[in-house]
């Protein structure tokens, strides 16, 4: 089950300048897993730990299925199909504040 | 350097003022590879902060799904700071994601809505490193110059 996965340019140090790269999983949690093993490094972009232990999604990393952000969708138990599009995109955002935090 | 044209100059300030006290916030468009600056996209501040903004996320998917199938990036990635210099903040450095943008900030705090000078500057942000440099503003008799 492959699934074509878009790679921002920030990212991409870590597939080899690939734009996009393919991917295995029935969930999007099981498809970072995948794309961690083939790009060492590139989880620890799009995941951060939560207070409980587990992983979320970092919060200015978007990640969207077939144009549907995840966030929407069940997060990273997002269920996943052969032939889904996978799009990762980190937020656009900043201003005067002092911090990052949202 | 910067270059950018006064027709695209002039309408990022003109939507940093109408934005004004809040964040304004959008981009210009280029043809991938080629660092020039061509097609200004408004976005809507998400945040509707006078201290932050954000990009809609469903609209930053559809901007970079058109600049894809016009083969464009970012060139410029602009925002204002409605009450303080403008110079990249700390949260500003921190959600830098495209090192090959020129990142515009645009100081409304002198005039707010209304007419007069603000402050316009350019830098790199990469790595967390912060470079300014400078901006050229092309009046149209000198680009049809440079194109000929």
């Amino acid at each position: 089950m492959a699934i074509e996965v878009r790679i921002p340019t920030i990212l991409r140090t870590y597939t080899g300048g690939e734009k996009a790269v393919d991917a295995r999983g029935e969930t999007l949690a099981a498809l970072i897993d995948d794309l961690e093993a083939s790009h060492p490094g590139i989880k620890d972009r799009l995941l951060e730990a939560r207070d409980d232990g587990q992983s979320d999604l970092r919060r200015f990393v978007n990640v969207y299925v077939n144009d549907e952000d995840v966030r929407f969708t069940g997060g990273l138990e997002t269920t996943l199909s052969d032939g889904d599009q996978v799009v990762v995109l980190p937020a656009v955002a900043g201003g005067s504040r002092p911090g990052p935090t949202a | 350097m910067l270059r950018l044209d006064r027709r695209l100059y002039d309408a990022i300030v003109a939507h940093a003022k109408r934005d004004h006290p809040d964040e304004a916030c959008g981009i210009v468009a280029g043809a991938e590879g080629s660092d020039v600056p061509s097609r200004h996209v408004p976005m809507v501040n998400a945040a509707g902060s006078p201290t932050f903004y954000e990009f809609d996320s469903t609209e930053l998917l559809a901007l970079y799904k058109e600049m894809w199938a016009r083969d464009e990036e970012p060139v410029v990635i602009y925002h204002s700071h409605t009450a303080t210099e403008a110079y990249p903040s700390r949260t500003d450095i921190g959600l830098a994601n495209e090192p090959g943008a020129h990142y515009v900030l645009v100081s409304t705090r002198d005039h707010g809505n209304s007419e007069g000078p603000v402050e316009f500057r350019s830098y790199r942000i990469i790595d967390d490193e912060v470079t300014e440099e400078p901006v050229e503003i092309l009046d149209s008799s000198q680009n049809q110059h440079q194109s000929a």
